[in-house]
Protein backbone atom coordinates (compact mmCIF):
# COMPACT_ATOMS: atom_id res chain seq x y z
CA UNK A 1 0.00 0.00 0.00
CA UNK A 2 1.31 3.19 -1.36
CA UNK A 3 1.31 6.72 0.38
CA UNK A 4 -0.96 9.31 -1.26
CA UNK A 5 0.25 12.30 -2.21
CA UNK A 6 -2.13 14.22 -3.75
CA UNK A 7 -5.84 13.78 -5.17
CA UNK A 8 -7.00 16.23 -7.96
CA UNK A 9 -10.35 16.04 -9.81
CA UNK A 10 -10.50 19.23 -12.50
CA UNK A 11 -12.49 19.66 -15.73
CA UNK A 12 -10.92 18.85 -18.88
CA UNK A 13 -9.80 22.01 -20.12
CA UNK A 14 -6.49 23.83 -21.01
CA UNK A 15 -7.28 27.12 -18.30
CA UNK A 16 -7.21 24.26 -15.61
CA UNK A 17 -3.43 22.94 -16.49
CA UNK A 18 -1.59 25.37 -14.97
CA UNK A 19 -3.12 24.98 -11.24
CA UNK A 20 -2.91 21.12 -11.66
CA UNK A 21 0.71 21.79 -12.47
CA UNK A 22 1.37 23.82 -10.11
CA UNK A 23 -0.11 21.42 -7.33
CA UNK A 24 1.96 19.16 -8.69
CA UNK A 25 4.63 20.39 -8.24
CA UNK A 26 4.37 21.33 -5.00
CA UNK A 27 3.75 18.31 -3.72
CA UNK A 28 6.67 16.65 -5.27
CA UNK A 29 9.08 19.49 -4.09
CA UNK A 30 7.50 18.42 -0.97
CA UNK A 31 8.33 14.58 -1.13
CA UNK A 32 11.86 15.33 -1.61
CA UNK A 33 12.24 15.47 -5.36
CA UNK A 34 14.78 17.42 -6.77
CA UNK A 35 13.80 20.42 -8.95
CA UNK A 36 14.87 19.01 -12.34
CA UNK A 37 13.11 15.70 -11.34
CA UNK A 38 10.10 17.82 -10.68
CA UNK A 39 10.08 19.83 -13.64
CA UNK A 40 10.33 16.41 -15.64
CA UNK A 41 7.61 14.97 -14.00
CA UNK A 42 5.00 18.03 -13.91
CA UNK A 43 5.93 18.21 -18.06
CA UNK A 44 5.06 14.22 -18.31
CA UNK A 45 1.78 15.10 -16.49
CA UNK A 46 1.12 17.69 -18.53
CA UNK A 47 1.29 16.14 -21.80
CA UNK A 48 -0.43 13.23 -20.78
CA UNK A 49 -3.48 15.66 -19.42
CA UNK A 50 -3.57 17.74 -22.94
CA UNK A 51 -3.59 14.25 -24.62
CA UNK A 52 -6.76 13.77 -22.71
CA UNK A 53 -8.65 17.26 -23.39
CA UNK A 54 -7.17 16.98 -27.48
CA UNK A 55 -7.56 13.37 -28.38
CA UNK A 56 -9.76 11.66 -25.43
CA UNK A 57 -12.20 13.57 -25.19
CA UNK A 58 -11.48 16.01 -28.27
CA UNK A 59 -13.25 19.47 -29.53
CA UNK A 60 -16.73 20.18 -28.00
CA UNK A 61 -16.95 17.53 -25.43
CA UNK A 62 -16.67 18.19 -21.48
CA UNK A 63 -15.76 15.86 -18.83
CA UNK A 64 -12.97 15.78 -15.82
CA UNK A 65 -9.28 14.38 -15.23
CA UNK A 66 -8.61 12.60 -12.53
CA UNK A 67 -4.84 12.49 -11.24
CA UNK A 68 -3.47 10.61 -8.21
CA UNK A 69 -0.07 10.36 -7.11
CA UNK A 70 1.25 7.83 -4.66
CA UNK A 71 4.38 7.15 -3.20
CA UNK A 72 5.48 3.61 -3.32
CA UNK A 73 8.84 3.40 -1.70
CA UNK A 74 11.45 4.62 -4.38
CA UNK A 75 8.86 4.93 -6.89
CA UNK A 76 6.14 7.39 -7.66
CA UNK A 77 3.24 6.07 -8.73
CA UNK A 78 1.03 8.59 -10.89
CA UNK A 79 -2.70 7.48 -12.05
CA UNK A 80 -4.52 9.89 -14.45
CA UNK A 81 -8.48 8.70 -15.25
CA UNK A 82 -10.94 10.96 -17.89
CA UNK A 83 -14.77 9.69 -18.73
CA UNK A 84 -13.86 10.03 -22.20
CA UNK A 85 -14.64 7.26 -24.91
CA UNK A 86 -11.92 4.72 -24.74
CA UNK A 87 -9.08 5.13 -26.87
CA UNK A 88 -7.19 2.05 -29.04
CA UNK A 89 -3.69 2.66 -27.09
CA UNK A 90 -1.87 0.49 -29.60
CA UNK A 91 -2.72 3.71 -31.63
CA UNK A 92 -1.02 5.81 -29.29
CA UNK A 93 3.03 6.12 -30.56
CA UNK A 94 5.49 8.43 -30.31
CA UNK A 95 7.01 10.02 -33.89
CA UNK A 96 9.97 9.60 -35.34
CA UNK A 97 11.73 13.16 -33.75
CA UNK A 98 13.69 13.66 -37.51
CA UNK A 99 10.18 14.36 -38.72
CA UNK A 100 10.26 18.05 -37.82
CA UNK A 101 6.94 19.11 -37.74
CA UNK A 102 4.65 21.28 -35.27
CA UNK A 103 2.96 18.53 -32.81
CA UNK A 104 3.24 14.90 -31.92
CA UNK A 105 6.06 15.44 -29.05
CA UNK A 106 3.51 14.58 -26.38
CA UNK A 107 3.86 10.85 -26.06
CA UNK A 108 7.70 11.09 -26.60
CA UNK A 109 7.96 13.38 -23.62
CA UNK A 110 5.85 11.51 -21.54
CA UNK A 111 7.66 8.25 -22.14
CA UNK A 112 10.99 9.86 -22.02
CA UNK A 113 10.36 11.38 -18.51
CA UNK A 114 8.79 8.64 -16.68
CA UNK A 115 10.36 5.11 -16.55
CA UNK A 116 7.16 3.35 -17.14
CA UNK A 117 3.88 4.12 -19.00
CA UNK A 118 0.60 2.14 -20.11
CA UNK A 119 -3.00 2.26 -20.03
CA UNK A 120 -4.56 0.23 -17.64
CA UNK A 121 -7.85 -1.52 -17.55
CA UNK A 122 -10.46 1.07 -16.61
CA UNK A 123 -12.55 0.83 -13.85
CA UNK A 124 -16.57 0.34 -14.66
CA UNK A 125 -17.73 3.74 -15.58
CA UNK A 126 -14.44 5.11 -16.40
CA UNK A 127 -12.93 5.96 -20.02
CA UNK A 128 -9.14 5.75 -19.86
CA UNK A 129 -6.63 4.98 -17.15
CA UNK A 130 -3.23 6.20 -17.54
CA UNK A 131 -0.38 4.73 -14.86
CA UNK A 132 3.07 6.21 -15.34
CA UNK A 133 6.03 5.63 -12.86
CA UNK A 134 9.08 7.45 -11.84
CA UNK A 135 11.80 6.11 -9.69
CA UNK A 136 13.23 8.70 -7.54
CA UNK A 137 15.27 6.06 -5.20
CA UNK B 1 1.95 34.33 -20.42
CA UNK B 2 2.78 37.72 -21.51
CA UNK B 3 4.01 38.84 -24.46
CA UNK B 4 5.52 41.93 -26.67
CA UNK B 5 7.09 42.70 -29.88
CA UNK B 6 9.36 44.92 -30.64
CA UNK B 7 11.34 46.32 -33.85
CA UNK B 8 15.48 46.35 -32.89
CA UNK B 9 18.32 46.47 -34.91
CA UNK B 10 16.52 45.64 -37.68
CA UNK B 11 14.81 42.50 -36.37
CA UNK B 12 11.61 42.07 -34.71
CA UNK B 13 12.43 40.53 -30.85
CA UNK B 14 9.13 38.66 -29.78
CA UNK B 15 9.61 38.22 -26.03
CA UNK B 16 8.05 35.83 -24.09
CA UNK B 17 7.47 35.11 -20.55
CA UNK B 18 5.22 32.73 -17.84
CA UNK B 19 4.16 29.56 -19.30
CA UNK B 20 3.28 28.99 -22.49
CA UNK B 21 1.04 25.66 -22.73
CA UNK B 22 -2.30 24.46 -24.42
CA UNK B 23 -3.82 27.92 -22.78
CA UNK B 24 -1.48 30.08 -24.21
CA UNK B 25 0.37 28.46 -27.21
CA UNK B 26 -2.35 29.30 -29.99
CA UNK B 27 -1.59 33.74 -28.86
CA UNK B 28 2.31 32.24 -28.83
CA UNK B 29 1.78 30.93 -32.24
CA UNK B 30 -0.35 34.04 -33.81
CA UNK B 31 2.26 36.30 -32.71
CA UNK B 32 5.33 34.64 -34.25
CA UNK B 33 3.39 33.47 -37.69
CA UNK B 34 2.41 37.51 -37.63
CA UNK B 35 6.33 38.45 -37.06
CA UNK B 36 7.29 36.23 -39.85
CA UNK B 37 4.87 37.43 -42.15
CA UNK B 38 6.11 41.16 -40.93
CA UNK B 39 10.26 41.39 -40.90
CA UNK B 40 12.59 39.68 -43.01
CA UNK B 41 14.35 38.75 -38.80
CA UNK B 42 12.48 37.52 -36.29
CA UNK B 43 14.30 36.89 -32.49
CA UNK B 44 12.25 34.99 -30.18
CA UNK B 45 12.98 35.91 -26.51
CA UNK B 46 12.02 32.76 -24.51
CA UNK B 47 14.59 34.31 -21.06
CA UNK B 48 11.41 34.78 -19.25
CA UNK B 49 10.04 31.67 -19.92
CA UNK B 50 9.27 29.75 -17.06
CA UNK B 51 7.53 26.84 -18.48
CA UNK B 52 7.14 25.63 -22.24
CA UNK B 53 5.18 22.10 -23.01
CA UNK B 54 4.86 20.78 -26.63
CA UNK B 55 2.21 23.22 -27.58
CA UNK B 56 4.70 26.16 -26.99
CA UNK B 57 7.06 24.23 -28.94
CA UNK B 58 4.90 23.16 -31.78
CA UNK B 59 4.13 27.00 -32.26
CA UNK B 60 8.23 27.41 -32.38
CA UNK B 61 8.31 24.94 -35.29
CA UNK B 62 5.36 25.91 -37.39
CA UNK B 63 6.69 29.95 -37.18
CA UNK B 64 10.35 28.46 -37.80
CA UNK B 65 9.02 26.47 -40.50
CA UNK B 66 7.01 29.21 -42.04
CA UNK B 67 10.05 31.50 -41.72
CA UNK B 68 12.35 28.99 -43.74
CA UNK B 69 9.68 28.86 -46.71
CA UNK B 70 9.64 33.02 -46.73
CA UNK B 71 13.53 33.66 -46.48
CA UNK B 72 13.08 35.19 -42.83
CA UNK B 73 16.02 34.57 -40.84
CA UNK B 74 14.34 33.05 -37.73
CA UNK B 75 16.17 32.75 -34.36
CA UNK B 76 15.56 31.83 -30.59
CA UNK B 77 17.71 33.78 -27.79
CA UNK B 78 18.05 33.54 -24.04
CA UNK B 79 16.67 29.86 -23.50
CA UNK B 80 16.67 29.32 -19.87
CA UNK B 81 16.89 25.96 -18.65
CA UNK B 82 12.88 25.06 -19.32
CA UNK B 83 13.15 25.90 -22.52
CA UNK B 84 15.85 24.68 -23.14
CA UNK B 85 15.48 20.91 -21.55
CA UNK B 86 12.26 20.24 -23.87
CA UNK B 87 14.32 21.71 -26.75
CA UNK B 88 17.36 19.08 -26.46
CA UNK B 89 14.46 16.24 -25.25
CA UNK B 90 12.67 16.93 -28.51
CA UNK B 91 16.64 17.22 -30.57
CA UNK B 92 15.01 20.54 -31.82
CA UNK B 93 18.08 22.43 -30.31
CA UNK B 94 20.32 21.17 -33.53
CA UNK B 95 17.08 22.42 -35.38
CA UNK B 96 16.42 25.94 -34.08
CA UNK B 97 19.32 28.83 -34.85
CA UNK B 98 19.81 29.64 -30.67
CA UNK B 99 21.67 33.02 -29.58
CA UNK B 100 22.56 32.66 -25.46
CA UNK B 101 21.65 36.63 -25.62
CA UNK B 102 19.84 39.01 -27.60
CA UNK B 103 23.11 41.00 -28.46
CA UNK B 104 24.65 37.85 -29.99
CA UNK B 105 21.30 37.86 -32.40
CA UNK B 106 21.29 41.39 -33.46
Amino acid sequence: MGEPLLELRFPARAAELKPARHAVKEVLLASGCADAVARDIVLALDEACQNVIRYAYGPGREGDISLTIERKGDELVFVLTDWAPRIDPSKVRPRDLNDVRPGGLGTFLIQEMMDDVEFVDPPPGCGNVLRMVKRIG
Amino acid sequence: MEHSVREEGGALVACFSGEVDLEHSPTARQVLLDCVDRSSKVLVDLSGVEYIDSSGVASLVEAFQKAKKSGVEFALVSLNDSARRVLELARLDKVFTIYDTLADGL
